[in-house]
């Protein structure tokens, strides 16, 4: 009964330099079902992802829709065989209009000019249709997170396309847009569409996932009903042992104030006003502090005036009592604050490196790593193998992998492994596992616990309310660019009410 | 036990090879090119440009006379780029270095070595204001440094016209258009020959200015491999946000990058003018030689050491270009001499093929 399924990957390998990212893997997806791949980092799922979508050509299988092979050597093949895709970056142009960027590459033209009313009409259709509100004449640069990716969406849709890849969609979204996101793909398979969606959360797998195939290493573990599965069942597929949940952490004792913010102002980056608006709030020895927001309330542009990458405008900043408010990233570093940034790419690795070249790169001007300005070689390369050992950081070529070519993961875990064992008094964990499997949550959870249980303060700030309510001993609240809640212990729906600015308390982050 | 690499594996021999294919690739269409353009003379043509750097040890001398300064613009254009910018100024720094060598040389009557270092000195102050220029006013180093190109050009020869004891004609010569010839004005200044001449069948060229540069060379690989001041540099060039979220002043490391990529350019234009073969000529032209000094850095892909083959390669087909005189235009020959830089810049291209090709065997011989 081959014809059951409308697309199926057939023992596809794919093989880059010194590793294998898809081994022998078989997927096959019926249509109108929504079929969950799930996977750690590293485990292939965005390979074989791009195998489908034709951005990799697989050395070795076949693939077939509605039973009949065919080749996909680029996104236009895969388009004309319906199959579209919602990459984890959005491929959006910024400075174009909704509209435009729907139709881009499939624009109907007449005499060489554009022609947008039939093409407006579909889309407004399309949209009501499926409830993927969108505004089509606001520029993509405008708009939020959530809107850009019913744009991706709705560009599949456009294109007619009756196979949906959605790549880690949940990823960048808050509690409220998963939520909807999830009625989405429902009406999508009422439709008939199938869904291949790919996503670290099991809870996600479980609300909507019809079946789910699960990679490890590489290789294909097996396919499983969800309605005879559990979390527990997935995970263990998935990392092959046991998976705590629950962060074990025993209360927290906290000592003496580690940082002290005081009425900090912050210019945006991305517009006129201020992005961080007279902020107070302490983090002390022994504790993790974690702060919760939707994107784009002025988290980053807080975290880049406390680690010296923008300047504050106002306020003063004191790192274990010395006043750090205009002191450089460097004496920062010295004077013990680590921080694990929130874009990996842009700030934490210099991705052209080799992975022991990038684990020293806060500390390569350390006695222990050169010598009169002579780097020492083999010391690098005997504590990045240390780091690598102890974090388990996974790639093809050991301390001699340049880090673009491992997977986001294992970049993740060097940063995490180079920032913890900096052995700092300040660690600020920005997003520490966006984009990671449980099992490296797991791990990295463990880790900023164990700091904490140090004696370090902890900084954490997170968009996963999971995350933020499993560590943090203190939670803080910011909207736009304030302060609005101080919380020991929260509840979710009161924390998702306090982040979309439905309540604010006057206190701002210091305890009462 | 250690096992044999496969050739698709061994990244050194293709990258050789590479290049090879490249090579004979730019010479044959150089070939077609003088077909066409002169179909009689094409053979000697050709031959002559294979040939002459070989045909003698004095044109062999020559080859690597014109290496030196050559070896230098290229590791200028390549260290900058190491850090993420782009020298297009070597010719100015050049130019500089030229000129401050020969004002020891001549003006104050210094030795060589001396000359040499203010050579260094002359061009990395002509790196400094590009440097300055985008690291306080973030002014592209390229525009910058292209009008210090002119700037640098038009001062020395402002500067030479009103020191009339620079000129030829203050030291028995009877022409006011260029600089002394050393071996009157200041034979003391001339670089030694080291006894090389005399290995060289009597070369009026050769001296050890090719060595000099090839120990600069090294040192700079030195430097960019071996040392946190290197790791400083690439970091910036390759992801300057990161380099900064490490503390490491990028502004600081675009100046010293310039100034050292100045000192350069600058060295280069005192090993060609220290000869003693060669006068400055007060022309209104920039000179050549830093612009190529860019095909020589992109040839080697910045690599320091790559950059002594490259150089020596380049160097070779000019002289083969200048014995093509009589039969052919000189812009004839440049656009030969273009055309095969050109294609054995396609070294990375071909280098792709060849690992497509030696895979699709491998492949093949596994079924």
């Amino acid at each position: 009964m081959a014809e059951e399924y409308v697309i199926e990957m057939l023992h596809i390998t794919k093989e880059f330099p010194g590793i294998k990212a898809n081994d022998d893997i078989t997927l096959q997806l019926k249509k109108g079902e929504i079929h969950a791949l799930l996977g750690e980092n590293g485990a292939g799922k965005s390979t074989l992802m791009s195998v489908l979508f034709g951005l990799y050509q697989a050395e070795k299988g076949v693939i077939k829709k509605n039973g009949q092979e065919v080749k996909i050597k680029d996104p236009n093949d895969a388009n004309r065989l319906g199959i579209g895709m919602v990459h984890q970056h959005f491929k959006l142009v910024e400075c174009f209009t909704v509209l435009d960027n729907i139709i881009l590459g499939v624009e109907d033209t007449k005499h060489g000019f554009l022609q947008y009313d039939a093409a407006r009409k579909k889309v407004m259709s399309l949209s009501e249709k499926y409830g993927l509100k969108v505004d089509p004449d606001a520029y993509v640069s405008d708009i939020s997170v959530g809107m850009q990716q019913r744009v991706e969406i709705l560009k599949m849709l456009y294109r007619d396309n009756e196979i949906l890849i959605f790549d880690e969609p949940t990823a960048v979204l808050t509690p409220q847009e998963i939520d909807e996101l999830m009625e989405i793909m429902r009406g999508f398979k009422n439709e008939g569409k199938s869904i291949l969606f790919i996503t670290h959360k099991l809870a996600e797998i479980m609300a909507v996932a019809d079946r789910c195939s699960v990679l490890r290493k590489g290789k294909y573990m097996g396919t499983v009903d969800i309605a005879n599965s559990s979390k527990e069942e997935l995970s263990r597929m998935m990392v092959g042992r046991d998976v705590t949940f629950k962060v074990e952490k025993k209360k927290s004792e906290p000592g003496e104030v580690v940082l002290k913010v005081e009425n900090l102002v912050v210019a945006s980056t991305r517009h006129n006003n201020n992005a961080v608006k007279g902020v107070s709030f302490e983090v002390r020895r022994g504790e993790i502090v974690s702060l919760a927001g939707i994107e784009g309330n002025g988290q980053t542009e807080l975290v880049y005036a406390l680690t010296g990458l923008q300047e504050a405008k106002e306020g003063k900043i004191t790192l274990c009592g010395h006043d750090i408010t205009k002191a450089s990233i460097r004496e920062r570093s010295k004077l013990g604050m680590s921080h694990i940034p929130e874009d990996r790419h842009k700030h934490g690795l210099v991705l052209d490196y080799t992975l022991e070249q990038n684990m020293v790169l806060q500390r390569y001007f350390e006695p222990q790593f050169q010598n009169h300005g002579v780097i020492r070689n083999g010391e690098v390369r005997k504590y990045s193998m240390k780091l690598i050992h102890q974090f388990d950081v996974r790639s093809g070529q050991g301390p001699l992998t340049i880090a673009r070519s491992m997977s986001g993961g294992n970049q993740q875990k060097a940063i995490v492994a180079r920032e913890i064992d900096k052995n700092p008094e300040l660690l600020i964990a920005v997003q520490p596992t966006r984009g990671l499997d449980v099992g490296a949550i797991e791990y990295i959870h463990k880790q900023l616990v164990a700091e904490r249980d140090a004696g370090k303060a902890v900084l954490l700030v997170s968009l996963e309310l999971d995350e933020v309510m499993a560590l943090g001993d203190r939670t803080l609240v910011i909207y736009e660019g304030e302060i609005v809640g101080c919380f020991d212990h929260v509840e979710v729906e009161e924390l998702g009410l306090y982040m979309a600015g439905g309540k604010k308390d006057e206190k701002g982050g210091i305890p009462a | 036990m250690k096992m044999k690499k496969p050739l698709a594996e061994n990244a050194m021999l293709i990258s050789i090879l590479a290049s090879v294919i490249s090579i004979v690739i730019g010479l044959l269409v150089g070939f077609i090119l003088l077909l066409i353009l002169n179909p009689a003379k094409a053979g000697t043509g050709i031959g002559a440009m294979l040939g002459t750097g070989f045909s003698s040890l004095d044109q062999f001398g020559k080859v690597l006379y014109q290496a030196a300064p050559l070896m230098m613009c290229g590791l200028s254009v390549g260290f900058a780029f190491k850090t993420g910018l782009f020298n297009i100024g070597a010719s100015g720094q050049y130019t500089m270095g030229a000129f401050f060598a020969l004002i020891g040389a001549i003006m104050f009557q210094l030795p060589c070595g001396v000359c040499l270092l203010l050579a260094c000195l002359g061009g990395a102050i002509w790196g400094l204001f590009p440097g300055l220029f985008k690291a306080l006013f973030n002014v592209n180093e390229v525009i910058t440094s292209i009008m210090f190109n002119w700037i640098g050009m038009f001062l020395v020869n402002l500067c030479l016209a009103n020191m009339p004891l620079m000129l030829a004609s203050a030291w028995g010569a009877s022409n006011s258009d260029r600089t002394a010839a050393l071996a009157t004005a200041n034979p003391g200044a001339i670089i030694p020959k080291a006894g090389l001449d005399k290995l060289f069948g009597n070369s009026s060229w050769i001296n050890i200015s090719v060595f000099i540069a090839i120990g600069v060379a090294i040192l700079m690989w030195f430097i960019l491999q071996k040392t946190t001041f290197g790791y400083e540099l690439k970091a910036c060039g390759m992801n300057k946000e990161a380099a900064r979220y490490a503390g490491i002043s990028a502004n600081r490391n675009i100046v010293s990058s310039m100034v050292i990529a100045g000192a350069l350019s600058g060295l280069g234009g005192g090993l060609y003018y220290l000869a003693g073969t060669i006068q400055y000529v007060l022309e209104k032209s920039i000179l050549s030689m830093g612009f190529d000094g860019i095909p020589v850095a992109l040839l080697a892909n910045s690599n320091p050491v790559g950059t002594i083959f490259s150089s020596l390669f380049i160097s070779y087909i000019k002289v083969g270009g200048s014995a093509m005189q009589p039969n052919f235009s000189s812009e004839t020959i440049n656009i030969v001499i273009a055309v095969i830089i050109y294609l054995a810049a396609f070294a990375l291209l071909v280098r792709g093929v060849i690992v497509k090709i030696l895979k699709g065997k491998k492949e093949r011989g596994v079924k």
